[in-house]
C-alpha cells in the first residue's frame, strides 16, 4: 500500500510512503553509509530479504519523493524476548542529511506505527547508543520515553 | 535525581516563556505563577540570559522573551547552567574514594550519572512543551491546572 503523507506543517509536499523493494538496496546503503560512515551491503542484504519475505509484523518503510528514495525505516513486532508481550520494534531510521528538518523522519515513524497498530500492538520500541543525541532527541519528539526494561552488558574476558 | 531549586526555576521559565514566543512576559507573572520569589527569578533569568536563551525587553511592555532554537536547546543546556550533572566528577578527592570499594561505587554512580546526562541531553524544550500539554488538568483544589493556568496553552 502507498500512502502520500502531507503533513506535518514542515514537510516538503508529496512524500509517499511505500514498502521497500530490492531496488532500493543501494540507496539504503548509501544512506545508511551517509549518517555511520560505514558501508553494509552484505548487512543491508541480509535484512532486505529478512524483510521482503512478506512476514505479518515486519517492515521495512522508505519515503519517497517524486522518483527519488530520502528515507527509510525498519521495524517489526517482537514477542516474548525478555518476557515482553509483542511490540513494535523500531531498529533504524534513516533520512537523508539533505532532506531533514523537513519532517520526513516523523513521517516514516507515524506511518510504522501505524503498521504497528494494524497488526495489534499497542507499544513501540527503540535501543539506540546513550551518546547519539540526535537520533535520541528525535524519538523524544516522537513521545518516546523510558521503558521497563535496561539494557546490560559485561565485557568478555578472552 | 532532584534539581536544585533555581535550575527548577531556570526550567519552569524557560518552558512559559518558548510556550509563545513571540510574547513579552514579565517576571512577576512568571514568579505569580510557579509561586517563587521574584528576587531569585530575576537571578535566573540574567544567567539564563548571559547564555543567550532569553532576551530582556525594555519599556512600558517589557518583559522577558525566549530567543533560544526550542528544538536544539536541551534540558542539559539549561541545568548546566546553574549545577554540576556529573556528580562523580569530583568524588575522586573523596574520603575513600582510592580503594577498591570507593572505585566500586564510582562505577555504579558514574553509570547512574551517564544515563541522567543522556536523559537530559536528548530533551528538547519543543518535547518538553509537547510533554506539558499532554499532562492531565490538576484538580482545581488542588492548585492551578498545568494546562487551565496558562491560557496561552
Amino acid at each position: 500500500m502507498v500512502i502520500v503523507h502531507r503533513n506535518p506543517s514542515n514537510a516538503r509536499p508529496d512524500v509517499v510512503v511505500r514498502a521497500a523493494q530490492p531496488g532500493d538496496l543501494p540507496v539504503v546503503v548509501a544512506l545508511d553509509a551517509e549518517a555511520t560512515g560505514l558501508e553494509k551491503s552484505a548487512y543491508w542484504k541480509e535484512r532486505f530479504a529478512w524483510y521482503a519475505n512478506g512476514d505479518r509484523g515486519r517492515f521495512f518503510l522508505i519515503a519517497e519523493r517524486g522518483t527519488e528514495a530520502v528515507g527509510f525505516i525498519v521495524g517489526e513486532v517482537r514477542a516474548w524476548e525478555f518476557g515482553s508481550p509483542p511490540a513494535g520494534w523500531v531498529f533504524a531510521v534513516n533520512v537523508r542529511k539533505a532532506e531533514r528538518l523537513h519532517g520526513l523522519g516523523t513521517i516514516l515513524f507515524d506511518a510504522i506505527c501505524t503498521r504497528f497498530r494494524k497488526v495489534g500492538v499497542t507499544i513501540v520500541r527503540t535501543m539506540l547508543l546513550k551518546d547519539e543525541q540526535l537520533v535520541m532527541s528525535f524519538f523524544r519528539s516522537m513521545g518516546m520515553m523510558g521503558g521497563p526494561f535496561i539494557q546490560l552488558e559485561k565485557r568478555l574476558d578472552p | 535525581m532532584k534539581l536544585q531549586t533555581a535550575t527548577r526555576i531556570a526550567i519552569h521559565a524557560v518552558l512559559e516563556l518558548a510556550a509563545d514566543p513571540g510574547s513579552q512576559i514579565s517576571a512577576a507573572q512568571i514568579a505569580e505563577r510557579y509561586d517563587i520569589s521574584v528576587n531569585h527569578l530575576a537571578k535566573v533569568l540574567r544567567t539564563l540570559g548571559r547564555a543567550g536563551l532569553v532576551e530582556a525587553l525594555r519599556g512600558v511592555r517589557g518583559g522577558y522573551r525566549f530567543r533560544g532554537n526550542a528544538r536544539r536547546v536541551t534540558l542539559l543546556d539549561i541545568v548546566q547552567l546553574f549545577e554540576e550533572v556529573d556528580s562523580v566528577k569530583g568524588a575522586s578527592r573523596e574520603p575513600g574514594a582510592h580503594t577498591a570499594e570507593g572505585r566500586a561505587l564510582h562505577a555504579v554512580l558514574a553509570e547512574i550519572d551517564d544515563t541522567a546526562r543522556a536523559t537530559l541531553s536528548s530533551i528538547t524544550i519543543a518535547t518538553m512543551l509537547m510533554l506539558v500539554a499532554r499532562q492531565p488538568p490538576t484538580s482545581p483544589a488542588r492548585g492551578r491546572s498545568a494546562a487551565g493556568a496558562s491560557p496561552r496553552r
